[in-house]
């Protein structure tokens, strides 16, 4: 930090005014302290996250005929697509399951990942303006994008659990295994995964917006990184290892075996692939924290 | 009297970063990671410059350098300033928006700000669901809201709209809705950045009753920021003027914008043409052009009680008959207000010879409204040629008279505003 020059042409008032420095409540300077976050402040402003999730449900769509349907309209028409495509085109293993039901788990698993990162990676760029006007914890926004995706995933997972009953009832081969009580676990290994990655990415795109366009491909380079239009059965066994090195492929898996009882349940790789999240997460918090006071400058 | 202090700002700078950002930021970061490392200073911030937009070289500049301000509990402070002087940086280190490069502040109590209204809204959602939106992005909790929704609503004025999308409200709508929720925040400290210039009139002016209002009656400290001297004096009892990102004065309101109006007029109410922007043509050379009180200063306050002097000196290069020295008068904007010429005058000087001249033109007082003008000096033989015309000159006159300090009126419509005969019977 550079030196300060003695103050020469200025007027202070009431200086022999000074207390007790303990008895302020907010102090304002440069410091960055990596792990100082606000949990107390992000528990007040609690409300405003709230606010922020409904916000997003109502805004977006107020004025389209269909509203909330068409959180279900673009699973089933990927997955449609996925079965013309890679099921009955490229005939794509899919371990013996209904097309549909296989797709329709990945893309379930996939759409919320992909949503989180997507939209917390723009968290300081599409909120500049309001972040330049208040201060509020920035981490809310984030947050807020998560638990926002976390009820559209609640809604595409229950079109989801409604097409497992429906194979069920006319016979077709679906187990489920009691893996589906990690399911819970999975949801939180996502949201951590996509909140870090996504706080990583906004903080660096402040100053340098490259690693934007490095997402919008990236992410569907991602995909198929990720089984979610083939099996890891289908791939040979020396690349097991690659495959599982991407976080997603263990909780893709666990989910497919959880609900279909097909798949890879390896607890080693699903392990991995949680600490590897809560290890982004905290590199991502820690960036943005340390971005989030000063970015109304590079912004 | 102590009074305790609710904000202490400590040797605050900031600096701010001129141009764009692009590739050669990364190469800038890398050097000053490196420095940093090695414990060196900052190779790019350069000690002891201050904010002056017009001529500062480099790349960096000190939007704020060494402000210290000690501001005690229920003070309403205005803080004015040129554009660009930092009051709005000010602002911004103290609503958290960013951080300062050098120093500290220290606040007591909570600090809710409004540097804009209505940040946030969103144009889909209805006025009940911004006031909760915005409410809360501002810093309130629900139950707050909930608790202050009513008046909110009454205070805007909106209560038969409530339940639309605030993207069928006028403009006026929107603002009175936006500041109505800003207005009941339930914060130790207010922070306004000039948010009321878009309100009309008697929006304005309820605004300020209602900061008045909370100020005294719950002892909150406002800052306000505003360009409309009028708005300072009718609510701070102190103001700060900042000038190129320093502290100038702290004081009595009145004292503060009345040198702040004096240093702002300086020089721009004299031009004078000299070598290298010379104004002449083949017969005549202008010198400068001043508008003056009647003691000759261009440098003092001009009120609309104050007569004015419109001194043009020029020099005849060779005789010219039937020069026409004329003055246009127009509003900042352009519209012409008043144009006179020395030849209405009965000058009898025809031709005229080669020498100095001084053409005056005298506006009487309690004929100018307090508004911009700015006055156009041609030089012209009438049907024939323009000899030399468009040099401008620019002065305030302002809304200040020096024997109604203390009151002050919202500016009156017109160009002008002569004081005339008014004869008042009952009938």
């Amino acid at each position: 930090m550079a030196s300060i020059n003695p103050p020469t042409n200025i007027v202070i008032p009431e200086s022999d005014l000074r207390e007790n420095k303990s008895d302020w409540d907010l102090v304002i300077n440069t410091q960055h302290n990596l792990l100082n976050i606000p949990f107390s402040e992000i528990w007040r402003y609690r409300d405003l996250l709230l606010l922020m999730v409904r916000r997003d449900f109502v805004a977006l769509y107020k004025q389209t005929i269909l509203g909330p349907l068409w959180f279900l309209i673009q699973p089933i028409l990927t997955a449609v697509v996925f079965t013309i495509i890679f099921g009955n085109i490229a005939k794509i293993s899919t371990d013996g399951l209904p097309h549909v039901l296989f797709y329709m788990s990945g893309i379930t698993c996939w759409n919320y990942f992909a949503e989180c990162l997507t939209k917390t990676s723009e968290t300081f760029t599409a909120n500049a303006s309001i972040f330049g006007k208040v201060y509020f914890p920035r981490i809310i926004m984030p947050l807020s994008i998560v638990v926002s995706g976390l009820l559209k995933f609640a809604i595409q997972f229950l079109l989801f659990g409604s097409f497992i009953l429906w194979f069920y009832a006319t016979g077709t081969s679906v187990h489920i295994t009691p893996a589906i009580f990690l399911f819970p676990l999975l949801v939180l290994i996502m949201g951590m995964l996509s909140l870090g990655l996504g706080m990583i990415i906004s903080s660096l795109t402040t100053k340098y917006r490259d690693l934007r366009f490095l997402l919008q491909f990236g992410i569907q380079l991602m995909m198929y990184a990720t089984p979610i239009i083939y099996p890891v059965s289908s791939v040979p066994e020396k690349y097991h290892w690659l495959i599982f090195s991407n976080p997603m492929t263990a909780i893709v898996e666990a989910f497919r075996y959880g609900f279909l009882g097909s798949g890879a349940l390896n607890i080693t790789t699903l392990i991995f692939s949680g600490v590897v999240s809560i290890f982004i997460l905290a590199i991502g918090t820690i960036i943005f924290n340390r971005v989030e006071k000063t970015f109304m400058d590079t912004v | 009297m102590t009074m305790p202090l609710t904000i202490q700002i400590e040797n605050v700078s900031k600096m701010y970063r001129l141009g764009q950002l692009g590739t050669g930021t990364i190469s800038h970061d890398l050097n000053r990671w490196w420095c940093k490392m090695r414990g060196k200073p900052d190779p790019y911030q350069r000690i002891g410059k201050v904010n002056d937009r017009e001529n500062s070289g480099g790349d960096y500049v000190w939007a704020l350098k060494d402000v210290n301000l000690n501001i005690g509990q229920g003070k309403i402070l205005g803080i004015i300033g040129r554009n660009g002087a930092g009051k709005s940086t000010l602002l911004k280190l103290l609503s958290r928006v960013t951080a300062p490069t050098t120093g500290s502040i220290r606040i007591k109590g909570r600090i809710a700000s409004l540097l804009e209204v209505g940040t946030g809204f969103h144009p889909e959602l209805t006025g009940r669901e911004n006031i909760f939106l915005n409410g809360a992005i501002l810093g309130m909790t629900r139950v707050e809201i909930r608790r202050q929704f009513d008046a909110i609503v009454d205070f805007s004025g909106c209560g038969k709209y409530i339940d639309t999308p605030v993207k069928r409200y006028s403009s006026g709508m929107y603002v009175r809705l936006a500041f109505a929720v800003a207005a009941h925040l339930e914060s130790e400290i207010l922070v306004v950045d000039e948010v009321l210039a878009v309100g009309d009139v008697d929006f304005q002016s309820k605004c300020i009753g209602k900061m008045r209002d909370v100020s005294q009656q719950s002892g909150r400290t406002i800052l306000f920021v505003s360009h409309n001297m009028g708005a300072v004096k009718k609510l701070c009892p102190e103001s700060v003027l900042i000038q190129h990102g320093q502290v100038m004065q702290f004081g009595d309101t009145a004292d503060v914008i009345n040198s702040y109006l004096l240093g702002q007029t300086k020089n721009a109410r004299r031009r004078i043409w000299g070598e290298s922007d010379s104004a002449e043509s083949h017969s005549i050379k202008l010198h400068e052009v001043s508008v003056c009180d009647n003691n000759g200063s261009h440098e003092s306050m001009i009120a609309t009680d104050t007569p004015l002097q419109v001194r043009i000196r020029y020099s005849i290069k060779k005789p010219i008959h039937q020069l026409r020295v004329s003055m246009l008068l127009m509003t900042s904007d352009g519209t012409p207000v008043i144009s006179t010429s020395d030849m209405m005058s009965n000058i009898k000087n025809d031709p005229r010879p080669i020498g100095k001249y001084t053409s005056t033109c005298s506006i009487p007082p309690n004929l100018l409204n307090r508004i911009q003008y700015v006055i156009r000096v041609d030089f012209e033989i009438p049907g024939e040629a323009s000899l030399l015309s468009g040099n401008h000159v620019t002065f305030d006159v302002s809304e200040l008279t020096f024997n109604q300090l203390g009151r002050t009126r919202a500016t009156p419509p017109g160009s002008v505003h002569p004081l005339l005969d008014w004869n008042v019977k009952a009938a």
